[in-house]
């Protein structure tokens, strides 16, 4: 059975620049999926290759299993939302949105009652009329995704959609996006390097650097579970320490020896360690696995952030409860929330 | 505030020398000198523009107006051919040559050379033993006859002012945000839609400074048809120029003028009212506000 949308070992270099390198992705029908990354990563030409703006060096793009490749963008099932909205500035609300109807020859009563459909859909009943430049950022850029989202699209993508807005607002439209997907049934593919809204609107975060896939999942395995160091620091904070494998089940770092659930490894093999701040826990001090001095400390609103110095290592360490920066205080981890991970080669990143 | 003493030399100079010679002008043509040597008030020489030589001259036929709408005629003629020649050379130098300036400055160099020079270039090129007629003559075609001609006029101004229809149009697509081309491309426009409906209306400020450049000096040119047109007193900037120069009459040359640029501020003023129009239609705010 073909998927949706495959993408299978493309490639495209800019000149001398490789900005993608052998990417291999499918994606299915009605689904939410987030290409994350650190900008330069290769997101949004991934996203340009899906919607025909950009021709892979090498590699394959199948819809559905047949070649898309050539097919230019106006003949591909697949609406953009821009990342500037790129609204057209010399029609009103209601031209922008009937633009792509018009191009179909639907009648203008048909192009009239989607219009004010999807109007309604994004919160904007009674704008018709207006013109672009009298609208706020947050107002254009659901006029984007009406006239995307008026033309059904098969597969809609949305380069990085509320990058200009501000945070209230972008974490209104992060459900409203999520509703309109659910509602509308399509498939979304949303270019981000905001970690917070991949992880609380996708289905499917690819989380991608210098233009290779890091890592493919759900977000709750994409945090829990990175794959490598980048992942596990570019999506939420951690610690990061460089360990050895002694042997199945057993890891050794900050000069500490570990309980750990990972195995696999050769034995004395060099690792990658990661423990995510909220997962250190806080003990008395002679029953700490590690016993350190607490550096520094902020508060963070549910939680205090603290960096706790032990066994030459600064830790972060978030606590509901508070120690004073001077106490000394016992660090323990429990074996399932170490993160052993093969060495990415990229140490400090 | 200090800042605003800055703006006063420049408001002095615009009023030396634009709006005090407009002033001059409008004087000289609302006045005359009486027979006592006194200056008096009259429309005489307005009403000379459109008084029939003979009782009953029909309104189309009277010297000054037949002179009048042959200068808007080849004013007209020479933008059309400006726009058809310049809109997709600009569109050329913008969307092929963005980035190579060398293309641009190749076509700014003719424009250092004075206007006159250049002029006087094209009577040699296009008199009976000129170059146009040597090459036709060399590859045996016949011989044209075109110097001291409306063709030539035209062509002496389509040369000459064909870098202000260019250079608008051209500045207005290097700066349009490509992602609004692959927004209509995406929409699901083709080549031809994507022109027609996003690029060309999105040119239209640049067209019309580049209509309004290329149309006003066509239509007060004098230089031009003096030379490439032999001279007559063709179009009415050589009317003018005549009453001036020659004819020494101050009052009716300056009535002329006025008269021009009356004519010329009711022209911008239409353009202006058709450009504004599609994007004065926002009606009053309806709808939910945030």
């Amino acid at each position: 059975m073909n998927h949706f949308i495959d993408l299978v070992g493309v490639t495209k270099t800019f000149g001398r620049k490789t900005v993608l390198s052998n990417i291999n992705l499918y994606i299915d029908r009605n689904e939410f999926v987030t290409l994350l990354g650190p900008s330069g990563c290769g997101k949004t030409t991934t996203l340009r290759i899906i919607g025909g703006f950009e021709k892979p060096t090498a590699g394959a793009l199948l819809f559905n299993g047949e070649d898309a490749i050539s097919l230019p963008p106006n003949k591909r099932k697949v609406n953009t939302v821009f990342q500037k909205y790129a609204l057209f500035p010399n029609m009103n609300v209601f031209d922008n949105i009937a633009f792509g109807l018009r191009l179909k020859k639907t009648d203008a009563k048909t192009i009239a009652e989607k219009v004010d459909a999807m109007l309604a859909l994004v919160n904007l009943a009674g704008f018709q009329k207006r013109t672009i430049q009298s609208l706020s950022g947050g107002q254009q850029q659901r006029v984007a995704i009406a006239r995307a989202v008026v033309n059904d699209p098969e597969v809609l993508l949305l380069d990085e959609p509320l990058g200009a807005l501000d945070l209230k607002l972008r974490l209104e439209m992060q459900v409203e996006l999520k509703n309109i997907q659910k509602e509308l049934g399509i498939t979304f593919v949303y270019v981000t390097h905001d970690q917070g809204e991949a992880l609380s609107m996708s289905d499917t975060v690819v989380v991608m650097d210098a233009g290779q896939i890091q890592q493919i999942g759900k977000p709750e395995d994409i945090y829990n579970e990175p794959k490598n160091a980048f992942v596990a620091k570019f999506i939420g904070e951690s610690n990061i320490l460089e360990g050895i494998m002694h042997s199945d089940y057993h890891v050794e770092f900050a000069q500490v020896g570990f309980a750990c659930i990972d195995k696999g490894f050769g034995p004395g093999e060099a690792v990658d360690v990661v423990v995510r701040p909220e997962d250190v826990a806080i003990t008395p001090l002679e029953e700490g696995t590690l016993r350190g001095k607490v550096r520094h400390i902020t508060f963070k609103g549910v939680h205090y952030e603290m960096r706790v110095e032990a066994n030459g290592f600064a830790w972060k360490v978030h606590n509901t409860v508070q120690f004073p920066v001077g106490t000394e205080v016992g660090l323990s981890i429990a074996p399932h929330l170490i993160h052993v991970m093969k060495k990415s080669g990229e140490p400090g990143c | 505030m200090l800042k605003r003493i800055f703006v006063y030399p420049y408001i002095l100079w615009m009023f030396l020398f634009i709006a005090a010679p407009l002033l001059i002008v409008l004087w000289f043509a609302i006045t005359d000198t009486g027979a006592d040597g006194q200056t008096v008030f009259t429309f005489y020489h307005v009403a000379r523009f459109f008084r029939p030589a003979f009782a009953g001259e029909p309104f189309f036929q009277r010297l000054y107006i037949v002179v009048l709408t042959r200068s808007i005629w080849i004013a007209v003629l020479t933008t059309m051919v400006c726009f058809v020649l310049g809109y997709p050379l600009a569109y050329a130098l913008a969307k092929f040559f963005g980035h190579r300036s060398i293309l641009l400055f190749l076509f700014l160099v003719p424009l250092w050379m004075n206007f006159l020079l250049r002029t006087y270039a094209w009577m040699t090129i296009l008199e009976q033993n000129g170059v146009l007629n040597a090459l036709l003559s060399l590859v045996g075609l016949p011989t044209i006859d075109i110097l001291f001609t409306d063709t030539a006029v035209v062509l002496g101004m389509v040369y000459n002012f064909l870098p202000f229809m260019v250079f608008p149009i051209y500045s207005v697509l290097k700066d349009m945000d490509n992602s609004v081309i692959e927004a209509a491309q995406d929409l699901g426009a083709n080549r031809v839609q994507v022109f027609f409906r996003v690029v060309l209306p999105m040119s239209v400020p640049g067209i019309i400074s580049g209509l309004t450049m290329v149309f006003m000096p066509s239509v007060t040119s004098f230089i031009i048809p003096n030379l490439l047109g032999g001279g007559q007193f063709i179009l009415v900037g050589n009317l003018i120029e005549q009453q001036f120069m020659r004819v020494g009459d101050w009052h009716f040359g300056s009535a002329m003028s006025a008269i021009l640029i009356a004519l010329i501020l009711l022209m911008m003023g239409f353009i202006k009212l058709i450009d504004r129009q599609p994007r004065n239609k926002d009606g009053p705010a309806e709808g939910v506000l945030y």
